[in-house]
């Protein structure tokens, strides 16, 4: 079974982000997903940057420093190829994963 | 990428870190000016982005923490883990880095002689397709000057053939004589070989018109340091070569040492000068086998086709001179070792060693897998909570692989760093005192790779040996009983097996070692037809100082006269070349009324030696029937022979044989008028060989070598000989020392085999002690408490002993049975090497029961007084 937990969907969440955004850094990541859940999810910051620096030395996401629109400097990241890949699974088991859990919920 | 992304991460962890943090930073600051924007006061702003991250240190740990669930940082821990377990027991760490030491050094050692002599081309530009042509059939297959001319003209397959000669001469230098080794080559060897001349220039083709017509000399680079201080204006200069003058044309590089892997000549000289340097013409004598053809193959010509078209050219050869050619065949062979003369023995030998030397290399890794099993037997709780608190038995597996591995590379190194200064000092041994005979063992990057392979390789092999183990940990059982080991040491364990064939390792290599040295000891008594003991030897060639035929014969009676009247010596004698020496010489023999004088009708090929009346007196060579020569044997005298018991055998059915006549060619007959006993005449290990004695009167020699019987000193008689020869002609360098020491090369071979065979089997021996003592000392380790209750019970020490040791013994035991048989069966290959190996010698036999038995002893001493010592009370406390 594929390993499901609350950092696979960190995972997924920051992979998808990133492949709707061309490039961006880890507190427009925190925003995004904040924004388009409709305030529903917030990621912890805490968590984000060990995600973030995993799935850097994982190649599914590459980094760069570059200057924001306010002239200050930032991490920018963007998806490889092979996170595009990881992503299309992660999307995968957390669907697996949603009715497996909707499955149990409606069993009565 | 990633994986070079996380190693370089490991080592700039620090910078890592500054990136983390000025990203948080970058973060909280984003963070913060958005907060003010939507009207937070600034210090609320930054606190509010400061609550939501936590504490920045923390995060960064977690970052930094991420890489530590990639294997390689776990690897980086493990190595920092395995390295604090090896510190905590230095003693064992010692024992297994000394151990690996010795094993991987003797490996390297063997591997870089083998890859200096076998491996290795010779050094010059494009060594690959350069071949020594031969003669068919295999052994000392030289060829002839005029087959070399012809071979050179006609073949279509090498695009250059060079010639030479390796020898011996007297350059004098105008103020000093030296007796030099050099080489005498055809005119296109350096161009062929595409060496540059260090000074000066090389001579050439261009430079050759006809016999003696090119005077050149090339200088080696060390002789020219030696012997002409290095001077840069050295070309030009005037030299003589055994009195002949030479004008020096340049100086070859010092990596360039001529076309032997181990000869390093003084200098080299045009080969057309031959006959004005040797007093001879070898240029035309199509039957004087005295030089070696080197090839250089044309691109994209195999070997195969250029030995089919050699051979369609000696075909040629032997229709048009059937005399010299006849059967004549060609075979390529890598260059460097005279052809394959010593190539076939060295790489046999060799290879011999090196299975040997890594059957050492085994025994110190199944030690060494003992130990690491016992440690993890030790470790046994520690390693079943790591695996019930999740860890996986690979990661288990892992870290014991590195610490196996981190040992077996330090062994490495240490073994690497020793043998390459045992190899530096064997590089500058020059192991023969007259002959400049040594070789380059200096160790490569092919030496390096190995010794890197078989560090690894060995960590792995001890490192997996005591993995089964590890494999079949049963945590919940483990931790309850405290140990695993006793799955590893109960039954007849693979260790047991492991130990027993590395005693009979041991016993064999002491067994061989022991039969080579007595081999050796007796070869220095066997029958040589002579007797070396008392005889003082000065030899020469009367043509270094320019004195050839009646003039040297002159010369040689006024030696042997003067020499007799040195007080103290009881006989003199003369010979041409010395038995048992460098320069053995041998002639076809025909039966008495032959015409067609070609191989296939001659009776045998003996050596031939020219003697003085006296000289098998001053040698002791038994005369058995007929007489001496006198010197009335001259050259108006009938041409006169003594030959050997073989020679008389092989000629006339039976023994004696004077009276009969035999021929060496077409109008060359003689009479035999003496039989002497057989001898040896070129090797100890040789078996009754023919051998012929020419009158020196009759058969001309300028090669001589006085032998001088004595009961004085060898240096009296040695500074006597020396006066005496000063006063005949002070031009004329001459070797003196005595007949025992002269035959060192011959006992070269001998001497090489008895000091590997003895070095492995100190290895095997100390392995062999270890390996004992580590299996004795820990079963009685692990015995404690049931030899505790033993001797409560009432045991007594006996039994306690046969308990205890029982099983070591037993494998000491079938080991070293074992090993003495297979002893006495490579004894016999050891019999090619070594003159009379015989294991079935009782001095043989009772040395290695004695050696096999101290050796056992010495192991199991300690581990048998740990068990006699056992103090039942406090072992029954303890637990």
């Amino acid at each position: 079974m594929a390993r499901n937990d609350l950092q696979g969907s960190l995972d997924l969440l920051v992979l998808k982000t990133l492949s709707q955004a061309r490039e961006m850094h880890g507190y427009g990541i925190v925003l995004h997903i904040q924004h388009a859940s409709d305030e529903l999810l917030s990621v912890e910051e805490g968590s984000l940057y060990p995600a973030l620096h995993r799935m850097e030395q994982s190649g599914w996401i590459r980094s760069e420093w570059k200057l924001t629109e306010t002239n200050r400097k930032a991490k920018y990241y963007r998806l490889t190829p092979l996170g595009r890949k990881q992503l299309l699974e992660a999307e995968k088991s957390f669907e697996q994963l949603v009715k497996g859990v909707n499955a149990v919920l409606r069993y009565a | 990428m990633s994986i070079i992304n996380r190693i370089s991460n490991l080592f700039r962890r620090s910078e890592l870190e500054r990136e983390i943090d000025s990203e948080l930073a970058s973060h909280i600051e984003m963070r913060t000016a958005d907060n003010i924007a939507k009207g937070m006061s600034p210090e609320e702003a930054r606190r509010d982005a400061l609550i939501r991250f936590g504490n920045p240190l923390v995060t960064r740990e977690r970052v930094t923490a991420a890489d530590a669930e990639m294997t390689l940082d776990s690897i980086w821990r493990d190595l920092h883990y395995s390295a604090r377990q090896l510190r905590r027991s230095p003693a064992f760490t010692l024992t297994a880095v000394l151990t690996l030491a010795l094993g991987i050094g003797a490996n390297v050692i063997v591997f870089s002689i083998f890859n200096a002599l076998i491996l290795r081309p010779l050094d010059v530009p494009q060594p690959q397709g350069l071949y020594n042509v031969v003669q068919g059939p295999k052994g000392f297959v030289s060829q002839s000057y005029p087959d070399y001319l012809d071979y050179e003209r006609r073949n279509k397959t090498f695009s250059e053939m060079a010639a030479y000669r390796f020898l011996d001469a007297g350059l004098s230098t105008g103020s000093a004589a030296y007796k030099s080794w050099f080489y005498e080559v055809s005119g296109n060897y350096f161009d062929m070989l595409g060496v540059q001349p260090m000074l000066g220039r090389f001579f050439q083709p261009s430079d050759e018109h006809g016999p003696n017509s090119a005077p050149y000399i090339v200088l080696a680079e060390p002789f020219w340091r030696s012997h002409f201080a290095a001077d840069p204006n050295i070309v030009g200069a005037k030299v003589e070569v055994n009195k002949q003058p030479f004008t020096v044309l340049g100086v070859a590089p010092a990596s360039f040492h001529g076309t032997d892997l181990f000869l390093w000549p003084d200098f080299w000289v045009p080969m057309l000068d031959q006959p004005q340097i040797e007093g001879f013409d070898l240029l035309t004598r199509r039957i004087a086998h005295a030089i070696w053809i080197l090839g250089r193959l044309k691109p994209g010509v195999t070997p195969e086709q250029a030995t089919d078209n050699l051979n369609s050219v000696a075909a040629q050869l032997a229709k048009e001179n059937p005399a010299a050619d006849d059967g004549m065949r060609a075979r390529l062979v890598k260059p460097g070792l005279m052809g394959d003369f010593y190539r076939d023995p060295t790489r046999a030998f060799l290879l011999g060693i090196m299975a040997l030397a890594l059957l050492v290399l085994l025994a110190a890794c199944t030690n060494l897998a003992g130990i690491f099993a016992a440690r993890a037997a030790d470790r046994g709780r520690e390693l079943a909570i790591r695996l019930a608190i999740g860890s996986s038995r690979w990661c288990v597996l892992r870290q014991l692989l590195i610490e196996a591995v981190m040992v077996s590379l330090l062994g490495g190194i240490a073994g690497t760093l020793l043998s390459a200064g045992l190899l530096g000092a064997l590089t500058r041994w020059q192991p023969l005192v007259e002959f400049p005979a040594h070789v380059n063992v200096v160790p490569d990057v092919r030496v390096y790779l190995i010794a890197l392979l078989l560090s690894v390789g060995s960590g792995l092999l001890f490192g997996l040996l005591p993995s089964r183990q590890i494999w079949r940990t049963n945590a919940a059982q483990a931790i309850k009983s405290g140990t695993t080991g006793t799955i590893f040491f109960r039954r007849f364990a693979l260790r047991d097996l492991l130990l027993g064939v590395q005693i009979a390792l041991c016993t064999l290599l002491v067994t061989s070692a022991l039969v080579a040295l007595r081999g050796m000891q007796r070869s220095l008594h066997a029958p040589m037809g002579f007797q070396p003991q008392g005889l003082m030897l000065a030899e020469t060639d009367m043509h270094m100082a320019g004195h050839a035929d009646k003039d040297a014969l002159t010369l040689q009676k006024r030696m042997l006269e003067e020499a007799g009247k040195i007080p103290g010596v009881t006989a003199v004698g003369i010979i041409n070349d010395r038995q048992l020496g460098a320069g053995v010489s041998s002639t076809a023999v025909w039966r008495q009324g032959t015409t067609d004088f070609r191989t296939s009708t001659e009776v045998m090929t003996p050596d031939y030696f020219s003697i003085s009346p006296g000289y098998l007196r001053a040698a002791q060579t038994q005369l058995l029937a007929g007489r001496d020569f006198t010197w009335n044997d001259d050259e108006h005298a009938p041409k006169v022979a003594i030959v050997n018991q073989t020679f008389a055998r092989r000629l006339s059915g039976s023994a004696s044989a004077v009276g009969m006549h035999f021929m060496t060619g077409k109008d060359e007959s003689f009479e035999i008028v003496g039989i002497v006993e057989d001898g040896k005449y070129e090797s100890l290990t040789e078996d009754h060989q023919p051998a012929i004695f020419f009158s020196l009167g009759q058969n001309l020699e300028s090669d001589t070598a006085l032998i001088v019987r004595s009961q004085l000193p060898a240096v009296e008689i040695a500074s006597a000989l020396h006066r005496m020869l000063a006063q005949i002609d002070p031009n004329l360098p001459f070797m003196i020392h005595s007949y025992p020491e002269a035959l060192a090369s011959v006992l070269f071979p001998a001497r090489v085999a008895s000091a590997s065979l003895g070095i492995m089997g100190l290895l095997a021996a100390m392995l062999a002690v270890t390996g004992i003592f580590g299996m004795a000392a820990y079963s009685v380790s692990k015995r404690m408490r049931e030899l505790g209750v033993r001797v409560v019970l009432g045991a007594r020490p006996a039994q306690l002993m046969r308990s205890a040791l029982g099983r070591p013994l037993i494998l000491l035991l079938a080991g070293s049975a074992a090993g003495l048989l297979l002893g006495v069966v490579a004894s016999k290959l050891l019999a090619q090497i070594v003159y009379q190996a015989n294991p079935r010698d009782p001095l043989v036999l009772s040395g290695v029961m004695c050696t096999m038995a101290l050796l056992g002893l010495l192991a199991i001493w300690i581990p048998a007084r740990h068990a006699l010592a056992i103090d039942p009370a406090g072992l029954l406390r303890e637990e």
